[in-house]
């Protein structure tokens, strides 16, 4: 009697529905959060990010001699090389966490829908990045005395890191499965992210020298088409990347 | 082992014929054009080894979506062929490009638009080449090959779009030009006619081209089976 209403009970579990936005959204918000914990314990991945954010921060005080007329035109320049840079290095990170602990595959067997664990860990990446983020502008408004506090500023970082994050993902859960891996995530990813970088760049700058939005709205506009285009991909061709 | 196809000797005999035609015409046919002189013979080489590369990597991004549609490693072969060839005329397209811009632009090299994507679309196809090398396993290889064959192709408009929002310098021929557009010209009927000429010839020589390397590819994949069995 017991032994057949335990198997009633497993029965019931396995026939628990594997689509549905409801389980997409559990299984979603797990993956985000396994990610997170991990992180929340180890902190090897901010760590590492945001330590080498500003080191590259400290070589283009040197490399361009940051004083006052400079600051004014490349700001954004550095802004977004920095947070490129900083960004591979989480995205390979990341992906890699997953694979030398066998997690990946672990994953891959959860009965859940693929695109959950592409958005899982693009969002995941996305949430570090933004910490980065946010560390990073207002240090690099106290070391060079300027204000990044703008709303457009905020919202061309919130564009570029959607874009950047959606396409890295996809790349970064290729490059590891190679041979080359630790170098060829920003040879696969650089060329391919430049329209981001581009838009982000001036659309950045346009914030920050008070421009006419007539004139930011197409780098907007660039950056908008281009997060729906990349994550519309990355979302219908993740299955192929992480099948066996 | 498969013979040569008739089919292919005679399309590699039509090549040759109407390569030979095409540079007669640029050369003799083609009237001098009256600003820029001889230098501007280049132009109808130069458009054409374009058309081919881009030719080339909307093949690759279209055998891309039908390798991961159907799983036939014949599109992969496809695919690869075509970037390898696609590259090739992407580069010629530069060069005679930079050789046309040093008399006309009086520099080598400038960062307008089209040459801003085109060499970015030669790093986007180069690291393609090197994420396939870092890829044993075949079929893996193949997938992903595919997938940034996709991602890569339709990240050019969006390169070009955004550096296009910069003003440009290059002359468009067809259509109509940016007012600041340097090196601009009119064609008259025997130039068109050349540069349509060249166009169709080129796009034989691809079609040459790719059948050929898909034939090296399907060669190759034979050799490795043939070598694993008498190994094994």
């Amino acid at each position: 009697m017991m032994k057949s209403s335990s198997q009633t009970v497993q029965r019931t579990k396995i026939e628990v529905p594997v689509s549905g936005p409801r389980t997409f959204l559990r299984a979603l918000g797990a993956v985000v959060w396994k990610d997170l914990a991990a992180e929340m314990r180890s902190r090897e991945l901010l760590s590492a990010m945001l330590v080498f954010a500003l080191l590259v921060i400290l070589i283009f005080n040197f490399a361009l001699e940051l004083d006052a007329q400079t600051r004014a035109t490349v700001t954004s320049g550095v802004l977004w090389v920095t947070f490129a840079f900083a960004g591979t290095l989480g995205l390979n990170r990341s992906m890699a966490m997953e694979k030398d602990r066998g997690c990946l595959d672990g994953l891959l067997l959860a009965p859940v829908d693929r695109s959950a664990i592409y958005f899982g860990k693009a969002i995941g990446n996305l949430i570090f990045m933004f910490i980065v983020e946010a560390i990073v502008l207002p240090v690099y408004s106290i070391l060079y005395n300027t204000n990044l506090f703008n709303g457009g500023l905020l919202l061309v970082i919130l564009l570029g890191s959607v874009g950047y994050v959606a396409v890295g993902t996809l790349l970064s859960s290729m490059a590891v499965q190679t041979r080359t891996r630790d170098v060829l995530l920003p040879i696969l990813l650089f060329p391919v992210v430049i329209p981001v970088l581009i838009a982000s760049v001036k659309g950045s700058m346009g914030f920050l020298q008070g421009i006419e939005m007539a004139d930011i709205w197409p780098w907007l506009n660039l950056l908008i088409v281009y997060d729906v285009i990349f994550t519309a991909v990355a979302f219908m061709t993740f299955d192929y990347i992480v099948e066996e | 082992m498969q013979a040569k196809p008739r089919l292919l000797t005679v399309l590699d005999t039509v090549t040759a014929v109407l390569f030979v035609v095409a540079t007669a015409m640029v050369f003799f046919y083609a009237p001098e054009e009256a600003v820029m002189g001889q230098v501007q013979r280049v132009f109808y080489f130069h458009v054409s080894a374009g058309w081919v590369g881009m030719l080339g990597f909307l093949v690759a991004a279209i055998a891309g979506i039908a390798f991961l549609r159907t799983g036939r490693r014949d599109w992969d072969i496809a695919g690869l062929a075509a970037v390898e060839i696609g590259m090739v005329f992407a580069f010629i397209n530069i060069v005679t490009g930079s050789i046309w811009a040093r008399p006309i632009w009086n520099t080598w090299w400038t960062w307008d638009p089209r040459l801003t994507t085109a060499t970015i679309m030669e790093l986007i196809y180069a690291a393609y080449l090197m994420l396939r090398s870092g890829i044993e396993d075949p079929d893996r290889r193949a997938r992903f090959g595919a997938v940034y064959a996709i991602i890569g192709f339709l990240s050019v408009p969006l390169t070009f779009f955004s550096a296009r929002l910069f003003r440009t310098i290059h002359p468009v021929v067809i259509g109509t030009n940016e007012p600041g557009a340097q090196g601009a010209f009119d064609m008259t009927p025997p130039m068109l006619q050349t540069f349509m000429f060249s166009l169709f010839t080129f796009s034989v020589f691809f079609a040459d081209l790719l059948w050929h390397r898909v034939r090296l590819g399907k060669l190759a994949d034979r050799v490795e089976q043939l070598k694993l069995k008498t190994m094994s």
